[in-house]
């Protein structure tokens, strides 16, 4: 069985998340819709031609941040179930460092739970890359974490249903 | 009264430490050690309004007392995803 949340050095695959928020399933057969998202190491950022990315994190925080979000999924689209696996470590161009499934009756649902659900790991999640380019390395320092800030979660709200 | 201090990403760097133990005065707060290590760091005087923070793996505030065995962890702005 696969956990729905998770964070490790382990390559990362969407069938099995897939399959693990379908077996969820209230009522077999009652789903209309997977949506799925798969972050990547880009090629190129700010200009630069980045070689490899590796990613740290304070695990135990990061996956209570996890079921944070999978929390704040389930009251706002009820019935919505949510897998959730971030990478750590080496991670070579056009690997994945992310991979998300919810699914639900009906596809809006499925789709915002999606998107609010990244949006929500880029705020909160204590994870950070630090990118080698050609000509050095940089930390990459996006949103000061903080769970409680109810305007960062509007943001990701707001992205989720646009 | 001892600490344990967590340092992730560029505080790591900075600090050359992943972990560091710290000794602490009764009545101690998250911010009174960050405190301490900027003492020793200066460099890390820059991440006073951007860090976020923890004791025992749950998100806290700077005013928040710490106690003898904690883990008290300091984090730079996140970049997951």
């Amino acid at each position: 069985m696969v956990p729905l949340l998770a964070i490790g050095p382990a390559p990362l695959a969407l069938e099995p998340l897939v399959a693990e928020v379908s077996r969820r399933a209230e009522l077999p057969g009652s789903d209309g819709a997977v949506a799925t998202f798969l972050g990547l190491v880009r090629n190129h950022n700010a200009g630069r031609s980045v070689r490899y990315l590796e990613y740290e994190a304070y695990e135990p925080l990061a996956r209570k941040s996890f079921e944070r979000i999978a929390a704040e999924v389930t009251a706002r689209w009820p019935g919505v179930r949510l897998a959730l696996h971030h990478r750590v470590g080496h991670l070579e161009i056009g690997e994945a460092s992310v991979a998300i499934a919810a699914a639900s009756a009906h596809r809006a649902d499925a789709f915002a739970a999606c998107r609010y659900t990244i949006e929500r790991v880029k705020q909160i999640a204590p994870i950070w890359k630090r990118e080698f380019f050609e000509g050095g390395d940089v930390w990459i320092e996006g949103a000061t974490a903080d769970p409680d800030d109810s305007r960062a979660r509007e943001v990701a709200e707001r992205a989720a249903c646009a | 009264m001892r600490v344990t201090v967590r340092l992730f990403a560029r505080l790591r760097d900075i600090t050359g430490s992943a972990e560091l133990g710290r000794d602490i005065a009764p009545g101690a707060t998250i911010g009174s050690v960050w405190q301490q290590l900027v003492a020793d760091f200066p460099e890390l005087a820059s991440y006073e309004r951007s860090i976020s923070t923890a004791v025992n793996a749950d998100y806290a505030r700077m005013d928040q007392p710490v106690r003898d065995g904690d883990e008290v962890a300091f984090l730079p702005p996140v970049s997951g995803g």
